[in-house]
C-alpha cells in the first residue's frame, strides 16, 4: 500500500517536472532564443512592418509568457485530477 | 478648469477612495495582517500583484528608458515579465502549499536553522529598503511637478496615506487598496498610449499600431540621419552577452523578490496560486506591451515636432515652454542660426530630452483634455504608493514575524505580535520617508543591488528547497553566503565610481558582464557551492524530507512535524 502510494507520488512529480520542462523550453526559446541568440538572423525577417527579432524582444516574448502561465495552470489542474491529488 | 485644478480633484478623489477601501479592510488578527486571511480571490491577487510590482519608475520612466535604449530596452521588458513564469512554475504553488507567512519562514524551516532564517530576513529587509526609498522619492516628485507643493510635503502626504491603510489593514488593507490602485494606473497609461497611437497611426490598439505601422522604421531612419544609434537593430547599447545576462538577472531577481512572493500566500488554494500568477502577468503585460509603443510614438512625435524648427516656432508651442521650465526639456541654439537641431554630438546637440518626459508630457503633446493630465499624475502616485505599501509590509513582517516572533520571542501572544507588526510597519514608513526626503546619492545603483542579491541568494535557496530533497542546511547556507558576497563585491567594484567615489571603476566588468547582469553569476555559484557541500555533509533529517514531499502535492494538510 505504502509502496504503491510512493510510486504514485513519484509518477505525479515526474508528470509535473515534464510540464515544467516543456513550458520553460518555450519560455527560453521566445526570449533568449528569438530575441538574443538569433537576434541577428531574425532581424531580416518581418512581423508586420518591424523586424521579427525586434517584435519578439518587445512584444512576442511577453505575450508568450502570459499564455505559458495559463497553460501551466490548466495542465497542472489536469495532472492533479489524474493522480487524484487535487484540492477539494 | 485648469490642469492644476483637475489634477487636485482627481488625486483627491483617488486618495479618498484608497482610504475608504483601507478602512473597510482593517484587521484584528495576525493571519489577516500578514496574509489577508488567505481569502483573496485569484484574479484580485493578480491585480494587487501587478500594482505591487509596477513601481513609480515603471509608470513614469520605463517607456522613456526604452525610447533611449531602442531594441536593447528589451532587457527590462523581458526581464521584468519573464520572472513571473519562473515564479508561477517553480515557486508560488509550493510556497502556498507550505502556507506560512514570509520568505524567511520557508528558508528557516526548510533548512532547520535560525542562521538561514536570519540571513533570509536580512536579505529581505535590505532588498525592500533599497527599493522603497525610490518609491517615496517618486511620490514626492509627482506631487511637486503636478501640484506645485514641495517634495518634502509630497513625501509626507504620501507617507500619511500609506501609514493609514498599511498600519490599520496590514496585508488585507494593502491588497484591496492595490486592486483600486491598479485600476487607476492602467486607465491612465492606456488612455495616454491609445491617444498617441490614434494620432500617429489611426489604430487605437497600441500593440497593433506598434507592429503594423511604419513609425518604428521611420524613427529608426531619423536616428540614422541624426547620427544616433539605430532604434530597431539589436545590441547597439548593450552587447549580446549583456542583454542575455541582464535579462536573466532581472528574471531571477523578480522571482526572488520577497514582496512579490508573499502575495501568493494570500490566496485560498494551491491552484489559485498558479492561476493568480497568470492574472498578475496578464495585468502587468497590458502595461509592458504598451510601453514600447508609447516609447516609439512619443519619441517620434517629439523629434518631429521640435527638430529643425525655429526658436519662435518652438516657443509658440505651450507644452514645450512648460516642460522647458521644469528642466526636462532643454533648448539651446548653440550655432546661433535661429533653428533648433538635434545631433549625436553633445557639443552640437541643441535639444535635450529627459527620459521622464516621454510619459509625462504625452497627454499634452497629444492634445488630450486637462483631466487626463490629472489622471496621469494620479496613476503615477498609485503606482508608487502601491509598491511602497507592499515593500513596507515585506520588510516589517521580516522583522516582526521572523526576527521577533520566530527567533527572539517564540511564546509571544497574538496581541503582542499584532502590536509589534503595526509598530514595525510604522517604523518602516518613517525610515522610507526619511530616504525619500534625503535620498542617498546612489539610489539608482541600488536597484542593481536589489535584483542581483535576490537572484543570487533567495531564488536559488527557495528553488533548491523545493526541487532538491537532499539539499541540507550546510549546503544552503554556504550557497546563499557565497552568492550574496560575490554579487555584492562585484557590484561595488564595477560601480565603484558612484559607490566608493573612485575616479575609475575598480573593475570594468566580470568577464564582459556588467553590474546589472552579474547576479546571474552569483546565482550559478550559489547552485554549485550548495550542491557540492550538501553532497559531502549529512542529509537533512527525516521530518524535513517529509516536509518537501508534502509541499510537492496540492492536497492534504502539512503534517505538524513541519512545525519543528
Amino acid at each position: 500500500m505504502s509502496d504503491s502510494r510512493n510510486d504514485m507520488a513519484r509518477a505525479y512529480w515526474r508528470a509535473n517536472l515534464k510540464a515544467i520542462t516543456i513550458l520553460l523550453a518555450i519560455w527560453a526559446l521566445v526570449s533568449y532564443g528569438a530575441a538574443v541568440i538569433f537576434a541577428v538572423p531574425l532581424y531580416n525577417l518581418r512581423v508586420g512592418q518591424i523586424p521579427m527579432s525586434f517584435w519578439f524582444a518587445q512584444q512576442g516574448s511577453m505575450f508568450t509568457f502570459v499564455i505559458l502561465i495559463f497553460v501551466y495552470s490548466w495542465w497542472m489542474n489536469r495532472i492533479d485530477r489524474q493522480f487524484d491529488v487535487h484540492e477539494e | 478648469m485648469s490642469t492644476e485644478t483637475w489634477t487636485l480633484i482627481i488625486v483627491g478623489i483617488t486618495f479618498a477612495f484608497y482610504l475608504y477601501v483601507g478602512y473597510m479592510n482593517r484587521v484584528r488578527e495576525t493571519a489577516g495582517f500578514y496574509v489577508a486571511g488567505r481569502g483573496v480571490p485569484a484574479i484580485a491577487n493578480g491585480a494587487a500583484t501587478a500594482a505591487d510590482w509596477m513601481s513609480g519608475a515603471s509608470f513614469v520612466s520605463m517607456a522613456g528608458l526604452i525610447s533611449f535604449l531602442g531594441y536593447d530596452g528589451a532587457v527590462y521588458l523581458m526581464g521584468w515579465t519573464g520572472g513571473y513564469v519562473l515564479l508561477a512554475l517553480l515557486l508560488a504553488p509550493y510556497l502556498r502549499k507550505y502556507g506560512k507567512y514570509t520568505v524567511p519562514d520557508f528558508i528557516g524551516d526548510r533548512y532547520y536553522s535560525n542562521t538561514a532564517r536570519s540571513v533570509a530576513a536580512i536579505a529581505t529587509i535590505f532588498i525592500s529598503l533599497t527599493y522603497v526609498a525610490g518609491q517615496m522619492r517618486a511620490v514626492g516628485i509627482v506631487f511637486s511637478r503636478f501640484l506645485q507643493v514641495n517634495i518634502v510635503m509630497g513625501v509626507i502626504i504620501g507617507m500619511a496615506i500609506v501609514a493609514f491603510f498599511a498600519v490599520l489593514g496590514g496585508m488585507k488593507g494593502i491588497t484591496w487598496t492595490q486592486v483600486a490602485q491598479y485600476s487607476v494606473l492602467i486607465a491612465a497609461y492606456l488612455i495616454t498610449t491609445v491617444a498617441i497611437a490614434m494620432k500617429l497611426t489611426n489604430n487605437p490598439v497600441p500593440q497593433m499600431a506598434f507592429t503594423f505601422s511604419d513609425i518604428a522604421a521611420r524613427l529608426n531612419q531619423i536616428q540614422i540621419d541624426l547620427g544616433l544609434k539605430e532604434y530597431i537593430r539589436p545590441f547597439q547599447n548593450f552587447s549580446g552577452l549583456n542583454v542575455f545576462f541582464i535579462t536573466l538577472a532581472l528574471m531571477l531577481g523578480t522571482a526572488g523578490l520577497p514582496h512579490v512572493i508573499i502575495r501568493f500566500y494570500t490566496v485560498p488554494k494551491v491552484s489559485d496560486a498558479r492561476i493568480s500568477a497568470g492574472w498578475a502577468l496578464l495585468f502587468i503585460a497590458i502595461l509592458y506591451t504598451s510601453a514600447p509603443a508609447l516609447a516609439v510614438f512619443a519619441k517620434y512625435n517629439l523629434i518631429n515636432t521640435l527638430h529643425g524648427k525655429t526658436i519662435q516656432e518652438v516657443e509658440s508651442i505651450d507644452w514645450a515652454t512648460k516642460w522647458e521650465q521644469t528642466g526636462l526639456l532643454k533648448f539651446e541654439d548653440k550655432n546661433g542660426d535661429g533653428k533648433l537641431e538635434m545631433a549625436a554630438d553633445k557639443e552640437a546637440n541643441e535639444i535635450t530630452i529627459d527620459r521622464d518626459i516621454i510619459v509625462l508630457s504625452t497627454p499634452e503633446v497629444a492634445k488630450l483634455a486637462p483631466w487626463v493630465v490629472g489622471l496621469v499624475a494620479a496613476g503615477g502616485l498609485a503606482a508608487a504608493l502601491s509598491t511602497a505599501a507592499g515593500l513596507l509590509l515585506a520588510m516589517s513582517s521580516a522583522i516582526s514575524h521572523d526576527v521577533y516572533y520566530r527567533i527572539l520571542k517564540p511564546g509571544a501572544t497574538e496581541a503582542e505580535r499584532m502590536r509589534v507588526g503595526r509598530a514595525m510597519i510604522f517604523l518602516a514608513i518613517l525610515v522610507a520617508g526619511y530616504f525619500g526626503v534625503r535620498p542617498p546619492g546612489f539610489v539608482g545603483e541600488v536597484v542593481a543591488f536589489a535584483f542581483g542579491l535576490a537572484a543570487a541568494s533567495l531564488f536559488p535557496a527557495i528553488l533548491l528547497g523545493i526541487f532538491d530533497k537532499r539539499m541540507n542546511r550546510e549546503g544552503a547556507i554556504a550557497g546563499i553566503l557565497v552568492g550574496l558576497i560575490f554579487t555584492m563585491l562585484m557590484i561595488i567594484l564595477i560601480r565603484s565610481q558612484k559607490l566608493l567615489g573612485t575616479s575609475e571603476p575598480l573593475l570594468e566588468s566580470f568577464l564582459g558582464i556588467n553590474a546589472q547582469g552579474v547576479g546571474v553569476v552569483g546565482a550559478i555559484l550559489n547552485f554549485i557551492i550548495a550542491f557540492a557541500i550538501s553532497r559531502s555533509t549529512p542529509p537533512p533529517p527525516e521530518h524535513i524530507q517529509t516536509l518537501v514531499e508534502e509541499i510537492r502535492v496540492p492536497r492534504g494538510a502539512m503534517s505538524p512535524v513541519a512545525e519543528h
